[in-house]
């Protein structure tokens, strides 16, 4: 189908923007790369009164490190993130999560502000944002707002982001030495969205977890950073300690039914990401064998 | 009333401007108002790829993108690849190697498959499977599409200096 008549507004700057968001309330839809948001107006999921093209504001761009922060603009495509040095050596996890995302053609034009604030519970980014520990940089009409990823994601499609609010920038602790991490999805094709899918990120010391970071995906109505890695760190990890953290994990999560997969199809998915996550991340291939 | 916006664009190397609504998608800009209809309109949702063509040089959905966003860009379509002879050689393969059937895909298919080309000298048939995989082809089944593009990428190295 063809969108639904709108009018549209090309902001010069983030104060532009936020006036017009501010006039607008939620009447008013931001457009940034439009891959998320162009084809749910074609299917009129949703038909805005005004589109606020961000496109084109350049206080928005651009990836820098600044000391032990990564500060990624809202306007970052995916594209970018795949080919920055910045990204590849300070946010791995990212570089590797990016080539999941659709197909080249969208990931020449949707954006890692975009993807954050549409907060689909199936894509990939989001849960990278949890994996790391990012700071999600807001900009309302009374200033800057700043929030753990973990406590942006509400729920599908809903985030702790006000209507007249800009999502700006994201910081991320740059990757140490020691900074493991890991990166699967199961989908049907590849680029689809996910069935099940796990971001994780880990520092490892002497073989051992002194840090762990699960984020899975598509496995709830938002990113869920799994409490079983308590269970993980600062202890051997052994084949029986994995099949024990994965029996847990199977009651953590109450993933739902949809026409893709059951529920316990997805919990059973998301402990073999758990199994092969492990061993990926301190490098024992032997650890998900025999854990599953 | 929504008034329409001026906007002013290259497209496949001539200047274009029109007068356009906002709701317009690239696709439809392409086809209803420049006559451009190689470029196909297939699902509407950025699924099938049938609409691929070069913004600023990068491949994208036209109808994932607005006609105002496409503003002082440069656009590329299937006729402007086809027309300046970019693409004989792959469209010779396709033709060669039974890459196409009923033709609904093909346009796009052409501009992703050029896409992967240009960005490695030689891709594995993984790298092209991966890099086509944004778009549905109905009739072949894509092993004919891979060889074309695989065949088109050797001819390319043999005949480079």
């Amino acid at each position: 189908m063809k969108a639904a008549a709108f009018a549209y507004a090309r902001a010069k700057s983030i104060d532009d923007a936020l006036r017009l968001l501010a006039a607008y309330g939620d009447g008013a839809k931001v457009l940034s790369g439009g891959q998320s948001l162009m084809p749910a107006m074609n299917l009129r999921l949703i038909s805005p009164d005004l589109v606020v093209d961000i496109g084109g504001i350049a206080e928005l761009r651009g990836i820098a490190v600044e000391g032990d922060v990564l500060r990624i603009g809202a306007l970052t495509r995916h594209v970018d993130l795949l080919r920055s040095p910045d990204i590849a050596i300070n946010a791995p996890l990212l570089a590797e999560a990016v080539e999941h995302v659709a197909h080249p053609a969208i990931r020449n034009r949707g954006t890692l502000g975009g993807s954050l604030a549409h907060a689909d519970p199936a894509a990939e980014l989001p849960a990278c944002m949890l994996a790391m520990d990012a700071v999600i940089v807001l900009r309302g009409e009374g200033g800057e707002r700043r929030i753990a990823a973990f406590d942006f994601f509400k729920g599908i499609f809903q985030t702790a982001m006000s209507a007249n609010e800009l999502l700006v920038a994201i910081e991320l602790p740059i990757a140490r030495k020691n900074t493991a991490y890991f990166f699967h999805e199961f989908a049907r094709r590849h680029g689809d969205y996910a069935i099940a899918g796990l971001a994780a990120q880990a520092v490892v010391e002497s073989g051992v977890f002194t840090d762990l970071r699960l984020a899975f995906f598509a496995v709830s109505d938002r990113p869920v950073l799994a409490g079983v890695s308590n269970g993980l760190v600062k202890t051997p990890v052994t084949p029986a300690l994995v099949a024990k953290a994965c029996t847990a994990l199977g009651l953590e999560l109450d993933p739902q039914d949809d026409q893709q997969a059951s529920g316990e199809m997805r919990r059973h998915l998301a402990r073999v990401l758990l199994a092969r996550g492990i061993a990926v991340l301190l490098g024992q291939p032997e650890l998900a064998s025999r854990a599953a | 009333m929504i008034a329409a916006i001026p906007i002013s664009l290259e497209v496949n190397g001539e200047h274009v401007d029109e007068l356009v609504l906002p709701r317009l998608n690239l696709a439809d800009f392409l086809r209803e108002h420049l006559h451009l209809t190689g470029t196909h309109v297939g699902c509407e949702h950025g699924v099938c790829g049938a609409c691929t063509v070069r913004v600023n040089d990068e491949i994208v959905r036209a109808c994932l993108m607005l006609a105002v966003q496409a503003d002082g860009g440069s656009v590329q379509t299937i006729e402007g690849l086809s027309d300046s002879g970019e693409i004989d050689d792959l469209q010779q393969a396709f033709r060669d190697r039974n890459a196409l059937q009923c033709g609904y895909c093909t346009p796009g298919m052409l501009m992703a498959a050029q896409d992967v080309l240009k960005q490695h000298a030689e891709p594995s048939r993984e790298q092209i499977r991966e890099h086509l995989s944004g778009n549905y082809c109905r009739c072949t089944g894509y092993q004919a599409i891979i060889d074309a593009v695989e065949t088109t990428a050797r001819l390319r190295r043999e005949r480079a200096p």
